[in-house]
């Protein structure tokens, strides 16, 4: 498969709603916040010298033996409680053999049949038509494994791995710590599945911040899911289902899902048969492409790894990790619910803009909860969606949006020069002040200046003029609004309004 | 009994990136076989109430505090490697026999 263009079909996502039911999974990778890797002291700075930070352990030099990091055991116990999961109280290692250049042992240490932690939930918010809906997502579990080297293909007309003439190898990455959450199939989300994955994801990356346990930075892909989609007609079995990798953000999460039930549905309409297969996500195009057919499990030759001990997890050690869990985003969301003074849907369009960390923090930075709420889930999370980013990577800071907030509450901005103040941060500009400054955005407020517009715009509206002056109040709005054209929006309309009104002796 | 098939070693052998020759897939097959039927014969006497054996040593919990230390330095890593290129090994193409 050598192009990335669409290799198949799409059916629009209403109609297949209207005949078929989507039931999703999801498979999530998480690289751990650890100082060091998962079997090895070497370090995990992110964006290190290619080959730096790598050790015989972690090149599967013969001779090397693993030994386990205490604190991404506890890492992943304490998410496995955050998760509401049973926690093993024993369980081994497996290795899973494969041959792929991105593992120099030519296997990788993980969990099989033992994962750590088994059998949770996720409650997540999603905002619907009919108000906000909660879901559970039932976590099936979590285990412990490393990560792999990253290739960079060469050669080749499309520096993909396809047609490549080789690879080079960075192995700084292999062995950092992972964790794989995976959940059991989601079914009866209905055309809600995409906003019910992206819920999920997101709800995930928060516990994981608050549990301290990684910082999630998706662009430096420490976050990567894998997402099964499968379709079956209503009261019929379920489908078979494809996996589709490389969805690195939470916006893919939403357009994978979206994308796969489209093509699936056009697929089994037109007569076809979905294959259980691995497919390739590409953020380009939002669609995925054919990728090899799924390796069966047995082909990995799972084993208990023979170079490490067990973990054996005792009451009092779980119940010690159960005491350093923080307050879960769940009930922080109740509590900042309360204290924002919002309801339930506000807050539902909060979580799902994925932009509660950033309201939150706008509000410690002294903006009021409304202009916070106001401005991140209007017009920036507008802007990050046209841009195509993540919200929280506009650079955007809470001081920026407070300076705002404050100008606007002094009569020097309204809230369409806010806007292109926020354009301009964005574009590059500068500071608020500094788009102000070379955009020339204050609000006219000088008197004199506004009544000259106003004159002018009565001049060459006598008969509104006269109807105003008769009494009829509400014609004052084709006068304003010359006012507010002349001066490029850069005045606050109520004052001229009322200068109007002075100006032409009439008393509301 | 278990029996191994010559097919079966021909798939086991694709995963293990071996090459074998027609002869050898015979050869290994047989002595596979003999393998696999010691170990069945082991199955036969271990009963319920003889937990499997994944390690010789009885040892739980044995964990490194989360501390990092310097690795290898590159050269080293570097003349360690059948090719290398902008830092990096270099390694053949991947999806050839796809």
């Amino acid at each position: 498969m050598s192009t990335v263009s669409t290799d198949h079909d799409t059916m629009k996502y209403d109609d297949v709603m209207a005949v078929f039911e989507p039931v999703i999974g999801l498979e999530t990778h998480v690289e751990l916040g650890t100082n060091s890797k998962m079997f090895c002291s070497c370090p995990t700075a992110f964006g290190a010298e290619p080959n730096t930070q790598v050790c015989p352990v972690c090149l599967g030099m013969p001779g090397s033996l693993p030994v386990v990091n205490r604190m991404a055991v506890e890492s992943t116990i304490r998410m496995g409680l955050a998760l509401n999961c049973s926690i093993a109280p024993w369980c081994r290692f497996a290795r899973k053999n494969y041959f792929y250049p991105d593992m120099p042992k030519d296997y990788q240490i993980s969990q099989y049949d033992e994962p750590l932690c088994f059998d949770g939930y996720l409650d997540v918010l999603v905002d619907t038509d009919d108000g906000p809906r909660l879901f559970r997502v039932e976590i099936e579990r979590v285990h412990m494994e490393e990560d792999t080297g990253k290739l960079t293909h060469a050669g080749g007309a499309t520096g993909r791995i396809h047609g490549a003439d080789y690879s080079l190898v960075d192995y700084n990455r292999a062995g950092i710590p992972l964790i794989e959450i995976v959940t059991k199939p989601i079914a009866g989300t209905g055309a809600l599945a995409p906003a019910v994955a992206k819920a999920y994801v997101t709800e995930l990356r928060d516990l994981m911040r608050s549990l301290e346990v990684s910082d999630v930075r998706m662009e430096e892909g420490s976050l990567r899911c894998d997402v099964n989609v499968s379709l079956n007609r209503p009261g019929d079995e379920w489908g078979t289902r494809s996996e589709t990798k490389n969805v690195n953000s939470l916006r893919s999460v939403e357009r994978a899902v979206h994308s796969e039930i489209e093509r699936q549905g056009a697929l089994l309409e037109s007569g076809g048969r979905v294959i259980q297969e691995t497919r390739h996500f590409h953020e380009d195009t939002g669609r995925s492409t054919s990728g090899r057919s799924k390796e069966q499990a047995e082909d990995y030759r799972y084993f208990p790894e023979p170079d490490l001990v067990p973990v054996a997890a005792s009451a009092e050690w779980i119940e010690e990790l159960r005491g350093t869990l923080p307050e879960l985003p769940s009930l922080k969301r109740a509590r900042l619910q309360l204290e924002w003074g919002i309801g339930e849907h506000e807050l539902a369009t909060i979580v799902n803009a994925g932009a509660l960390e950033l309201v939150e923090s706008a509000v410690a930075a002294g903006v009021t909860p409304d202009a916070a709420r106001k401005w991140w889930t209007g017009e920036l999370l507008r802007v990050a969606n046209d841009r195509e980013v993540e919200l929280a990577d506009l650079p955007v800071t809470s001081a920026q949006i407070r300076r705002v907030e404050a100008l606007v509450a002094d009569g020097s901005l309204n809230d369409k020069l806010a806007r292109q103040v926020f354009d301009g941060i964005i574009s590059g500009e500068g500071d608020v002040d500094d788009v102000i400054a070379g955009r020339g955005l204050a609000i006219v407020s000088d008197d004199s200046s506004l009544i000259a517009a106003i004159d002018e715009a009565l001049a060459a509206q006598p008969d509104v003029a006269d109807k105003i002056r008769g009494g009829k109040v509400q014609a004052a709005g084709a006068i304003v609004g010359a006012v507010m054209k002349a001066t490029r929006g850069q005045a606050d309309a109520a004052k001229v309004r009322a200068l109007l009104l002075e100006r032409l002796g009439v008393v509301e | 009994m278990t029996a191994i098939t010559r097919s079966d070693v021909e798939h086991l052998a694709r995963l293990a990136r071996l090459d074998l020759s027609e002869e050898e897939l015979d050869h290994y097959a047989g002595q596979l076989d003999v393998i696999l039927q010691s170990v069945a014969r082991v199955s036969e006497v271990a009963a319920d109430d003889i937990p499997p054996t994944s390690h010789p040593i009885p040892m739980e919990n044995v964990f490194r505090e989360d501390v990092a230390r310097p690795g290898l330095d590159r050269d080293i890593v570097a003349a360690g490697a059948p090719a290398w290129e902008d830092d990096r090994f270099r390694v053949p193409r991947i999806l050839d026999e796809e």
